[in-house]
């Protein structure tokens, strides 16, 4: 499975070049994403990269089984494109979880069909296998399989297709680690081998993995999931550079180690603004032992000093604040109000109030989703402050407007020790003078914890869907 | 293979390995917040190159005569999923950050 031959003709020079190409665009591309102001020319300069790597590979093996490949281009390309203009804003973290699985499929399908290439060609030399395609063999279809089937649990979770609280029972851990020694124990013997077994241990293998994604997603909670997203588009990116391994091919070696590199910082960083391990993410089963009860015996079961408002007081308030800060959470996300609390802001600012907005690292659903969904009301990219930049902001404020966000407010992770997110970085909204929440109803985050913070007294509540409630805020503003 | 070829090969992609891991942290080390979203979808659309993977296997099955029902679906199943992981993360990518616009604040 070379694609080296013995002697070097014009046609390989050209896969060559086009392979080192390739690489400089996915790198130069990366680099670019990494402003603002250039990041579009950088997602073009990858896909530039792309379509020069498939065309070249295409070309390297003389289109042998073109009609097999155009028409998987054709299909899977009209999935992807007709899921990806089609996708709301708002669905588009479980839509990049789908995307990632299909990658960490396309990983372990193409080890299973190695693995059987060999099996129904045994006896021939060229397709006999060797330790290091073995080695990378299996572990590829491992942890491509464990990112496809993980990658679906999440996409089901946020699609909220199933429960996005913490699935959990007596003895998890236990199963997990039995299934995962089951795993290793197969693939070492098939390792040592040299895929020298019956061809149903490989498949019992796979499957195992593919049962471990779905039970190693399943005990974590819907509070996690970004930092899960990103850890499954690590998985996969580290099954392709292993996949470069099994197919001897640096460009898959290259782009899926970048991916793995990045996409670990990224999840170490999501870790950190949530003051939790990694280890505690996956294995803690967050919010399903802690998360029942009342956060510190504090509010003693549920709150209970709660003031309701009503939009045109909270009018008043906003246009007579010297400074107004918007804290927007998922519940803006999935009453897709981004674009009222835009035009709230727009007439605020024309009574001179300064509004600015707070984006904690792990407001919605993922990181930078509450980015993406103010980006598309047209909210200027210089008016949105990080968590370390806005905190201070909080004393000055005078109103802190929280739309649909709960547990990154919730002041218990700073004085609650006995609280399940104790030590999670907050925005500190209760040093503003006033501070509204607009909310659905009472029900608790999705961490399922209390927030003593619609006791404090300086605390009141719009009860209503996010946008309704903001398009009746506009309204009573405009009219006083 | 004999036991040099094998080495030399391994270490030959170690090496590619081990660059490629310090460049994977330097190259996004200092990225805003405001674009970890599409920085993930991009990078999960880099992956997609793992299509390359499945062409290569289309031509192993084909050019070993090993076309048979089984081997013929497993590889172009894994062409579908590679090119819905390549278009759809490419094209959710260009979507998120056509929303990305400079502007002045509206301060008067």
């Amino acid at each position: 499975m070379t694609p080296l031959g013995p002697y070097l003709e014009a046609r390989e020079i050209f896969f060559y070049a086009a392979t080192l190409a390739a690489v400089v665009l996915f790198i130069v591309g990366l680099k670019r994403l990494s402003s603002p102001a250039t990041a579009r020319m950088g997602n073009r300069y990858a896909a530039a990269g792309m379509l020069l790597a498939i065309g070249a590979s295409v070309w390297e093996t003389n289109a042998i089984g073109w009609w097999v490949i155009l028409a998987g281009i054709v299909i899977g390309g009209a999935i992807g494109l007709f899921s990806a203009l089609k996708v709301k804003m708002t669905a588009m973290p479980q839509m990049v979880a789908l995307f990632n699985g299909a990658g960490g499929g396309a990983a372990a399908l193409i080890s299973t069909s190695e693995f059987f290439v060999a099996v129904f060609g045994r006896g021939s030399d060229a397709l006999s296998l060797n330790l290091l395609v073995i080695v990378s063999l299996v572990v590829s279809a491992i942890i491509g399989a464990i990112s496809f089937s993980g990658s679906i649990i999440a996409f089901l979770k946020l699609q909220e297709w199933m429960t996005g609280r913490p699935v959990t029972y007596k003895g998890q851990q236990a199963v997990n680690a039995l299934l995962a020694l089951v795993i290793v124990a197969l693939a070492l013997v098939i390792m040592a081998t040299i895929g020298g077994v019956p061809w149903y241990w490989y498949v019992a293998m796979l499957v195992g993995a593919l049962i471990f994604g779905v039970l190693f997603v399943l005990p974590i909670g819907g509070a996690d999931m970004p930092v899960v997203i990103s850890l499954l588009n690590s998985f996969t990116g580290v099954a392709v550079a292993i996949t470069g391994f099994e197919l001897n091919y640096q460009l898959l070696i290259v782009s899926g180690t970048l991916v793995g590199a990045s996409g670990t910082l990224l999840t170490i960083l999501m870790g950190k603004a949530m003051n939790r391990p990694l280890t505690n993410v996956l294995f803690g089963a967050f919010g399903s032992t802690g998360g029942m009860e009342p956060a510190g015996g504090a509010s003693g079961g549920g709150p209970q000093n709660i003031r309701a408002t009503s939009a045109e007081d909270v009018a008043v308030m906003l246009s007579y604040a010297q400074q107004v800060v918007v804290v927007p959470g998922y519940g803006m996300a999935v009453a897709q109000a981004q674009h009222s609390v835009r035009e709230l802001a727009d007439q605020l600012e024309k009574k001179g109030v300064t509004v600015k907005y707070a984006i904690h690292p792990v407001a919605g659903r993922m990181p930078g989703h509450m980015n993406v969904l103010l980006a598309e009301a047209n909210v200027p990219y210089n008016q949105l402050y990080d968590m370390d930049d806005i905190n201070p902001e909080f004393p000055r404020t005078d109103v802190a407007l929280i739309i649909g966000a709960n547990d990154v407010t919730n002041p218990a992770a700073r004085n609650v020790p006995s609280s399940p997110i104790y030590g999670m970085p907050i925005l500190d909204v209760d040093k503003a003078s006033n501070v509204v929440v607009l909310k659905r109803s009472m029900r608790s985050g999705f961490a399922g914890i209390d927030n003593p913070l619609y006791e404090d007294p300086k605390t009141s509540m719009l009860f209503g869907d996010a946008k309704a409630s903001v398009d009746g805020l506009v309204a009573a503003v405009k009219a006083l | 293979m004999t036991a040099i070829t094998f080495i030399r090969d391994l270490f030959d992609l170690l090496l590619v390995f081990a660059l490629a891991i310090f460049v994977g942290f330097e190259v996004i080390s200092k990225v805003p917040t405001t674009l970890h979203t599409p920085l993930m979808s991009a990078t999960n659309a880099i992956h997609g190159v793992v299509l390359v993977g499945s062409i290569f296997v289309v031509a192993t099955v084909f050019g070993a005569h090993l076309n048979g029902a089984l081997l013929t679906a497993l590889a172009f199943a894994a062409v579908v999923l590679g090119t819905i992981n390549v278009v759809g993360g490419f094209a959710v990518t260009e979507r998120m950050l056509q929303m990305f616009k400079k502007k002045e604040p509206a301060k008067k």
